[in-house]
């Protein structure tokens, strides 16, 4: 167990150093006109010289890269070209935002997700399944920022003009002011973002499980007079866990870009929202910085994940 | 004599009864796939609104030639209200107005072409790159497996849309950006599939066979295995085109689609997003096409699937 931890936190840490590298390099050897944009219009190439100079773009690619990964590692990102804020600052100050958005939105979408599942797959061809798989396949099919919209066109524009305030058209409110109004921003964004994820894992759920209840051991378990809820959660459930938990490792990734959509439809500060003021801006230290910051997540995440596994899969912990 | 299965028909049976018994004729696994897609009327209605699609995708111009309006007009006076608001449906405008005065109907069917263009270039560059890196790890192992695992991992954890925006921003939007974008995160994926896939077909028999008879690397891997790992890869590329549609449209809503003014679904919806208290059927008809595709791609995909994975147990629900 200890072995496999220490490979899999290896090849992690190589997997950052490679996409720290070619994230830099491509961003890097495209020239750049930082330097002409915080000038001005006037600037004179002296005035571009010395910004250049400023933010050490004339040393050579190396040792620009060197002196990052140097700094990366004492946790300092480099400061944002137009500010001067440091880019760890602007990520602290955005992480709680995004953090909110996607824990809330995964947990939402894994219980709705599972829950449904196992509701199609014990009474499968019931007016119930037809209708969650149906469902399932609407939302699944549908693209994020459009189901914002279509929230925000009816739960918030329609709804008030109906005289129903009842939510925000956007916006974050942090939970120092309070959990009531730190939800009611939240609410929509969640539901944008778990209601698509859900629809996958409805599916998912259905199609494991009913791999699963046709095993052997469950009709032994039935046999042996267990009630059938605990059969269905205790005996199939676990094991049709399994390849939940595997998507589960795979859509981190994709949740980051479903968390840039989201944040942008319902204007929330987080780190989508940044990323993408600072790629319209070219502001490349927090472009960097994010792209990191989000990898190393990402990468941190599946190892959690691969832990996971042999918590549920005894077999995993064997080999 | 009588059994038509126990006995291949003789002269004799057809001068007695006139008529040629029926025999018993082999059907491969594809002819028996096909037949049990044909059976399944959801896919195949899916498989006809897929049609349409690609027929209004390349009739485009018939729209702009119909209503009179070309794509990229921008209609001041009478597309417009005296606000400078989007004008709703009307006789003219059959689908409404844009911010700028242009024909929601016609950009709406413009918009097809990059949708659909982008949604099979861009799975066509997928699924070449994904066969081709996934056959050859799973093939060869050792080495070259453990290399091809490691750079699929590495993909895998790249925040796909974050990296593809900050690209987009750097190389200026164009759809030929858009397609390799797509296709260079997207391999990866199918790459897996389908070294799972070869592992467990490469140690088969006729493989074995296959080589005892002089055959090459390439000639196992493409002649001998590619075939039968075939299903699960034409099952994937099926799901992965709305995959890549919607792709294609965030990009676009996020303003790094392609260039202006070419019409599209994705750019047509963020520009929307503005005016969406004062102008419904701006978001609504691009957002239905988009919804219509990628749902008559999924159901079209599932068929698929369960034709050629008949497993009871899938079926059970149907």
């Amino acid at each position: 167990m200890v072995r496999f931890l220490i490979v899999r936190t290896l090849t992690g840490l190589v997997v950052l150093w490679l996409i720290s590298m070619s994230v830099f390099a491509l961003f890097y050897v495209v020239p750049s006109n930082v330097a002409r944009t915080l000038g001005g219009r006037q600037a004179t190439p002296e005035t571009i010289a010395a910004i250049n100079e400023r933010l050490g773009l004339d040393e050579p690619l190396w040792k620009q890269y060197a002196s990052f990964v140097g700094d990366a590692l004492q946790g300092d990102l480099g400061y944002d070209y137009y500010h001067q804020v440091p880019v760890t600052t602007i990520i602290a100050q955005a992480v709680p935002v995004t953090l909110s958005l996607a824990v809330g939105a995964a947990v939402i979408w894994l219980v709705l997700g599972i829950t449904n599942g196992v509701i199609s797959a014990t009474h499968p061809r019931s007016l119930a399944d037809r209708s969650l798989t149906a469902f399932a396949l609407f939302f699944y099919s549908m693209p994020s920022f459009l189901l914002g919209l279509v929230l925000l066109y009816f739960l918030y524009f329609k709804l008030t003009q109906a005289g129903y305030a009842w939510f925000p058209p956007g916006g974050y409110a942090p939970l120092s002011e309070g959990v009531g109004p730190w939800v009611n921003h939240l609410l929509l964004p969640w539901a944008t973002l778990a209601l698509v994820s859900a629809a996958a894992y409805t599916r998912l759920t259905r199609g494991s499980m009913l791999d699963v209840l046709s095993e052997d051991y469950i009709r032994t378990a039935r046999s042996k007079g267990i009630s059938e809820r605990r059969v269905t959660y205790r005996h199939a459930l676990r094991s049709a866990l399994t390849p939940i938990v595997t998507q589960f490792g795979i859509d981190l990734g994709q949740l980051v870009g479903g968390v840039l959509v989201t944040e942008t439809v319902f204007s929330l500060p987080g780190l989508g929202q940044t990323a993408i003021i600072a790629i319209t801006q070219q502001d490349l230290p927090v472009i960097i910085g994010i792209v990191l910051f989000a990898s190393t997540a990402v990468v941190v995440a599946n190892i959690l994940v691969d832990l996971a596994y042999a918590v549920l899969d005894p077999r995993v912990r064997i080999s | 004599m009588s059994d038509p299965i126990m006995s291949a028909p003789t002269m004799s049976d057809i001068a007695t009864t006139g008529h040629v018994p029926r025999t018993i004729e082999g059907r491969g696994p594809w002819r028996l796939a096909w037949l049990r897609l044909k059976k399944d009327k959801v896919a195949i209605w899916s498989l006809v609104v897929i049609g349409l699609l690609v027929l209004v995708a390349i009739f485009a111009p018939f729209f702009a030639w119909l209503t009179g309006h070309p794509p990229n007009v921008q209609y001041r006076e009478t597309g417009l209200t005296p606000d400078g608001l989007p004008v709703g449906p009307s006789s003219t405008f059959w689908f409404g107005t844009d911010d700028l005065g242009r024909d929601v109907l016609v950009r709406v069917a413009y918009g097809a072409r990059v949708s659909l263009g982008v949604g099979v270039l861009a799975t066509m560059l997928t699924v070449v790159v994904g066969v081709v890196v996934g056959l050859a790890a799973g093939f060869f192992g050792g080495l070259v497996d453990m290399v091809l695992a490691r750079l699929i991992d590495v993909v895998l954890s790249i925040p796909f849309l974050l990296v593809a925006v900050a690209l987009v921003s750097i190389t200026g939007p164009s759809l030929l950006v858009t397609i390799v974008v797509i296709g260079f995160f997207s391999w990866a994926s199918m790459a897996r599939i389908v070294r799972g896939q070869v592992l467990s077909v490469k140690e088969r028999e006729y493989v074995e066979a296959a080589r005892s008879l002089g055959a090459g690397d390439l000639r196992i891997m493409f002649i001998d295995v590619l075939p039968n790992v075939m299903a699960p890869i034409i099952v994937y590329t099926t799901l992965l085109v709305p995959v890549v549609i919607v792709a294609q449209a965030t990009l676009s809503f996020l303003g790094l689609g392609v260039e202006a003014p070419t019409a599209d679904w994705g750019g047509m919806i963020s520009t929307a997003q503005r005016y969406y208290r004062t102008a419904w059927w701006f978001i609504a008809f691009p957002g239905s096409a988009l919804l219509i595709t990628t749902l008559a791609f999924n159901l079209f995909g599932d068929g698929v699937r369960d034709a050629l994975d008949p497993r009871v147990d899938r079926l059970i629900g149907r």
